[in-house]
C-alpha cells in the first residue's frame, strides 16, 4: 500500500485552503491556486484544469441566483425596512408583557424556521431575503432593549452573528426531516447503490432524533446568549 | 419551454445593470475596474452556456484576478445602506419583503405541475429550476409591488442591488466558485484520498469505532468539501455498507440519516461552505468574516457527539 503517497498528493489543495483562508489572503485568489494545485498535483495539465475550473464554475451558476434579490431587499432597505423590523420587536410582548430577549425571539425564529423546513418549506428563510433585512435588525432592537445602556459593538456583531447561526443551524437540522428533501433522495440513492432498499420515509424518520437534540442543544444556548448580553461587558 | 437559461439571463442583465450604475458613476475611485467585475459576471450569466470550458475558465481567472487587484475593496457602501428618507409606513415594506419567499414558495411547487401545449412550462432536466424559476418570480412580483408602494426612482432597484452587491464583495462570488472547487477536487480524486486517510485511522474495527469514525469522518470530509452530499457516497461506500452495516448488521436507513446528519456538523464549521457561513458575515457587516462560524461551533461540536452516540445506540439491532 505504498501507493498512498500518490494518492494523498492532491490534498495539497486543501492545505492551500486552509493556509490561505487562515492568514486571510482574498478569497477568490486563494480558491483558483487550491485548484490549480489540486489539478496539477493530479497529473492534469493546465489547460485542462482550467477548463475543469470553467465547466464547473459554468454549471453552478445556480449558486449564485441568490443576488437576484438584492434589487427588491436593497429597495426597501433604502425605504427603511430595517427601521420599521427594529420598531415592531418593540410591539412582540411576551405573555407576562415583557419585551422579548435576543434568545427568546431567535428561539421562536428557530423554531418556525425549523418547523417550515420539514414541512419542505426551506424558501421561507434564508440569509439576504430574511436574516438581514428582519431577523438581524430585530434582534440588534432587542439586544439594544435589554444591554446597559445598548449593545457593545462587539455584541451587536455577536447578535447579527447569532442571528445568521439560527437559520442555518435550523434550516440543516429541519429539512431531512421533509420525505421530498434533495438529501434523503441522496441518501436512499447511495444505499440502494450498496443492495439496501430503504423507504424515504424511514430516512426522515430517523432525521427526528438529531432535530429535536438540535433544537434542544442550540435552544439553551441562545437562551444563555442572553445572560452573556445582560452581563455588563467591560 | 422555460430553461435555467432563462433564469440566468435575467440575473446577468442584473449583474450588467450594477457594472453600469459602478462604471457611470463619477464618485467611483477606479470605477472602470470596479465595473469590469460585474461585466465579466455578467458575460458568465448572459452567454456562459455558449462559451467553451476554457474561455469560461479564463473568465473565472479574469474574475479572480480583478478580485485580487482590488477590485471589490473598500467600496462607498461600506458606510452602511443609506435611508436617506422617512422610513416607508410598515405595511408597505413587510408585505413586498414577505411576498419573496412565499410567491418564491408556492412558484416552486405550482411552476412544475403547469404544462403549455402538452409540454411542461419548465425544462424538467435540471432539478434545481423550479426553486430557482420559484425565487426570480417572488423576486419579480416583490419588485413590483414594492416599486409601486413606494414610488422610488425607477433606477432605485438597480442602484441599490449594486450598494449591496459592493457592500457583499468578494463573498457575493466565493460560493459558485467554491462549488466549482468541489468539482475539481473530485475530478482529482481528494475524496478517495481522504476515505484513504479515514479508513486508515480506524484503530480497532469495534462498533463503536466504526461509528465514530463514520460520524467524524462525514463531518470532516464536509468540512474539507463544503457540503455533505460530497461526503456521503464516499464515507458510506468506504465505512458506512463494509463495516456498519455487512459486519455489523446496522439499519441502514438509521445510518444514512444520521450519517448525513453529521456531515451538516462539518457545514456549520468550515468557511468552504460560504454560502451559509461566510455571505451572511458580509451581509451583516460583521468585523471578523468567521463571526457566523464562531457561533455556530458549539452548537455543531455538541450535536456531532449526540448524532455520534445516537447512531452508536439506534444503528444496531437489538440483543
Amino acid at each position: 500500500m505504498h501507493a498512498h503517497g500518490t494518492d494523498l498528493l492532491p490534498l495539497i489543495g486543501v492545505g492551500v485552503l486552509v493556509v490561505g483562508f487562515m492568514v486571510r489572503l482574498n478569497p477568490l485568489a486563494v480558491v483558483a491556486a487550491a485548484a490549480f494545485a489540486t489539478g496539477l498535483a493530479a497529473g492534469l495539465s493546465p489547460l485542462q484544469v482550467l477548463s475543469a475550473l470553467g465547466k464547473a464554475f459554468n454549471d453552478n451558476r445556480y449558486v449564485s441566483l441568490i443576488w437576484l434579490v438584492t434589487p427588491v431587499v436593497g429597495v426597501l432597505e433604502r425605504a427603511g425596512l430595517r427601521d420599521r423590523a427594529r420598531e415592531a420587536v418593540a410591539r412582540f410582548r411576551r405573555p407576562g408583557g415583557g419585551l422579548l430577549s435576543v434568545g427568546q425571539l431567535l428561539l421562536s425564529y428557530f423554531v418556525l424556521r425549523q418547523i417550515t423546513a420539514a414541512l419542505g418549506l426551506t424558501a421561507l428563510g434564508g440569509q439576504a431575503q430574511m436574516v438581514r433585512p428582519l431577523i438581524a435588525p430585530m434582534a440588534e432592537a432587542a439586544g439594544d432593549a435589554q444591554a446597559q445602556p445598548r449593545l457593545t459593538p462587539d455584541q451587536r456583531d455577536l447578535v447579527r452573528a447569532h442571528a445568521a447561526a439560527s437559520d442555518n443551524v435550523a434550516v440543516f437540522f429541519g429539512e431531512d426531516i421533509f420525505i421530498a428533501f434533495g438529501s434523503v433522495l441522496l441518501i436512499r440513492g447511495v444505499l440502494a447503490g450498496g443492495g439496501h432498499e430503504v423507504s424515504p420515509l424511514s430516512i426522515s424518520l430517523w432525521a427526528l432524533p438529531t432535530a429535536g437534540l438540535a433544537l434542544l442543544i442550540h435552544g439553551v444556548r441562545l437562551l444563555r446568549l442572553d445572560r452573556r448580553l445582560r452581563r455588563a461587558d467591560p | 419551454m422555460i430553461t435555467l437559461d432563462a433564469v440566468y439571463a435575467l440575473a446577468g442583465l442584473l449583474f450588467m445593470g450594477v457594472a453600469l450604475a459602478v462604471g457611470l458613476d463619477p464618485q467611483e475611485r477606479r470605477g472602470l475596474v470596479r465595473a469590469g467585475f460585474y461585466f465579466l459576471l455578467a458575460v458568465s450569466f448572459l452567454l456562459g452556456g455558449q462559451l467553451g470550458d476554457a474561455a469560461n475558465g479564463a473568465l473565472v481567472l479574469g474574475l479572480v484576478a480583478l478580485a485580487a487587484g482590488g477590485a471589490l475593496d473598500g467600496t462607498e457602501s461600506d458606510r452602511g445602506p443609506r435611508t436617506d428618507y422617512q422610513p416607508a409606513p410598515a405595511w408597505k415594506l413587510f408585505v413586498p419583503a414577505l411576498t419573496i419567499p412565499v410567491v418564491a414558495m408556492a412558484a416552486s411547487l405550482v411552476l412544475p405541475q403547469i404544462r403549455v401545449g402538452g409540454a411542461p412550462l419548465l425544462s424538467p432536466v435540471a432539478k434545481s429550476l423550479p426553486a430557482m424559476a420559484g425565487l426570480a418570480l417572488g423576486v419579480l412580483v416583490a419588485l413590483g409591488l414594492a416599486m409601486s408602494l413606494l414610488r422610488r426612482p425607477l433606477t432605485d432597484p438597480v442602484q441599490s442591488a449594486r450598494g449591496l452587491m459592493q457592500a457583499v464583495g468578494w463573498a457575493a462570488l466565493l460560493p459558485q466558485l467554491l462549488a466549482a472547487l468541489g468539482a475539481v477536487f473530485a475530478l482529482s480524486g481528494v475524496g478517495t484520498a481522504v476515505s484513504h486517510l479515514a479508513a486508515a485511522a480506524l484503530p480497532s474495527p469495534d462498533r463503536f469505532s466504526v461509528v465514530l469514525v463514520y460520524c467524524l469522518g462525514m463531518a470532516l470530509f464536509t468540512v474539507v468539501m463544503g457540503n455533505a452530499f460530497a461526503a456521503f457516497p464516499v464515507m458510506t461506500a468506504g465505512i458506512g455498507l463494509p463495516l456498519i452495516v455487512g459486519r455489523y448488521h446496522g439499519d441502514p436507513a438509521v445510518m444514512g440519516a444520521i450519517g448525513m446528519l453529521s456531515g451538516f456538523c462539518g457545514t456549520l464549521v468550515t468557511p468552504m461552505a460560504a454560502n451559509f457561513n461566510l455571505v451572511p458575515a458580509a451581509l451583516l457587516q460583521l468585523r471578523d468574516r468567521y463571526g457566523v462560524i464562531r457561533a455556530q461551533a458549539p452548537t455543531a461540536a455538541l450535536l456531532l457527539a449526540g448524532n455520534t452516540a445516537l447512531m452508536y445506540f439506534l444503528v444496531f439491532p437489538k440483543p
